[in-house]
């Protein structure tokens, strides 16, 4: 099977089983707006405060949320025998990773990305930062699900595995966290968010390039590990 | 040459050659380790800015380098077990990563003491001490990871790729935190390492320094050989080990327990 052929089947596949369990992309924005909403209940309401933290607490919020859905890329896949069959189809295991990836982003990432300039409005962030916002999101979200993939696939079919997942995965994610909150705030500030923005890309780069091939290696180590 | 290298296949033979080797090495790292302390806490004059309190820095220094090497250590080991399936190489990650732990504990602790008085406060949000920060959480992941994994083989594993995506990340968290550090903290703390060390003071630190490199090699040959133990309880070469013979006969004797 063709590079293309084999990653839109796979794409294909997960999204329709996404379409069917409506929970599996709606819980992880409800928990993304909700947690953003405890901020301002935990700080105080003064806009002054809250648009100083705001790009903090969105991408702090986003980092969990997206982690919160990491449990869910290979776990039902690998519960019903599904990855096992994948990692005995002969394709490149790597590229059937890529494509579980992209599924998963556009579930959790794309949507956070989407209401994201509401919850801006909520903590008072300048509206002169959403779209550097929104583009940090876009850059940030996809490599932090490429990093968390690593994660979910060396805590494949373990207990308790989301406490788990997220201690192996969060050091990891600063660099994102990091770059991704100072573009915004940068933004905020009126000053150029390209620098940040370039280097938010070449991790992303980064990820994509040893990203797939990790997890691959992750993956079959679980697989072999449970028969 | 290459049959010798082959010898450290045999789990027998590394568990004999650690246990002869590690009494000289603990001799060695205890004479080291006392006359550099007591150059670097005695004999050394203090310093003109900082006074007595600078003198953490034979204790701290030494603790944050290993607490890096460890854990290259480990992913070099990791990255041996996983392409050449060499056993020991895992048992080698293993052992270190409770060691590189400790290390990287001891250099906040010491860090965060020498701060109070220096900075005021017991914790600043500074570059190297938050990269230490993340280094430690990095090791806590490996372990709790390890520990988690019933299957002895893909827990090994599984360790493995997680020490070598640690390790290619190690870079880019640490220059993240310092670029993200600077941003937010005016410069106003002189760091020591741009300044010229005089030998008064150099000297001892030199010695610390050799002096962990050595507890650590002293503690990880230790543990090595707990961990061949552990791994191989079942085959007959422990069996007819004298220190377990004498040990199963010792509870046998007594009635206590059973091994």
């Amino acid at each position: 099977m063709g590079i293309f052929a084999l990653l839109s089947c796979i794409i294909r596949r997960d999204l329709a089983i996404a379409m069917r369990n409506t929970g599996q992309w709606v819980n992880p924005l409800l928990f993304f707006i909700v947690v953003v909403a405890l901020f301002p209940l935990g700080v105080g309401p003064s806009p002054a405060t809250l648009s100083i933290i705001a790009p903090g607490v969105i991408w702090v919020s986003a980092l969990l949320a997206v982690l919160l859905s990491l449990g869910s890329l290979f776990e039902t896949d690998f519960a019903d025998g599904t990855l096992e069959q994948l990692l005995l189809s002969g394709q490149s295991l790597a590229l059937i990773v890529l494509g579980k990836v992209l599924v998963h982003w556009f579930l959790s990432g794309l949507p956070l990305l989407l209401i994201s300039p509401l919850l801006a409005l909520l903590l008072a962030l300048p509206t002169d930062a959403i779209p550097v916002l929104m583009l940090s999101l876009l850059i940030g979200t996809l490599t932090l699900s490429l990093i968390g993939a690593i994660g979910a696939g060396l805590t494949l079919g373990l207990n308790q595995a989301g406490v788990l997942l997220s201690l192996l995965v969060l050091p990891l994610s600063v660099p994102v966290l990091i770059f991704g909150s100072a573009a915004v705030t940068a933004a905020a500030a009126d000053f150029g968010a390209g620098s940040q923005l370039a280097i938010m890309t070449g991790l992303l780069l980064f990820a994509l390039s040893i990203g797939p091939l990790t997890t691959a290696a992750a993956v079959r180590i679980g697989v072999s590990g449970s028969t | 040459m290459f049959k010798w290298i082959h010898r450290f296949g045999s789990a027998p033979f590394v568990y004999r050659f650690a246990g002869a080797l590690a009494p000289w090495i603990g001799f060695v790292c205890l004479a080291i380790l006392l006359s550099g302390l007591y150059l670097g806490l005695i004999v050394a004059p203090e310093d003109y800015e900082q006074g007595e309190s600078y003198r953490i820095i034979y204790v701290h220094v030494p603790a944050a380098i290993l607490s890096m090497f460890v854990y290259v250590v480990m992913a070099v080991a990791s990255a041996v077990f996983l392409i050449w399936r060499l056993k020991l190489a895992d048992i080698v990650a293993q052992a270190s990563a409770p060691i590189g732990a400790s290390f990287t504990f001891l250099a906040l602790a010491t860090g965060s003491l020498w701060g109070k008085p220096m900075w005021g406060t017991w914790w600043i949000w500074d570059g190297r001490l938050t990269s230490e920060l993340l280094l430690l959480f990095l090791y806590f992941g490996y372990m709790a990871l390890r520990a988690a994994i019933e299957h002895p083989q893909s827990a090994a594993k599984a360790a493995a790729v997680l020490a070598l995506v640690g390790v290619v990340n190690i870079p880019v968290i640490h220059y993240s935190v310092e670029w993200w550090s600077t941003l937010h903290q005016p410069a106003t703390i002189t760091k020591m390492g741009e300044r010229n060390i005089h030998p008064s003071m150099g000297i001892p630190l030199g010695l610390m320094i050799v002096g962990f490199q050595l507890l650590y090699a002293y503690v990880l040959l230790i543990r090595m050989r707990t961990g061949i133990l552990k791994r191989e309880s079942r085959a007959s070469w422990v069996a007819q080990l004298p220190e377990v013979n004498n040990t199963m006969a010792n509870s046998k004797l007594s009635g206590t327990n059973r091994v």
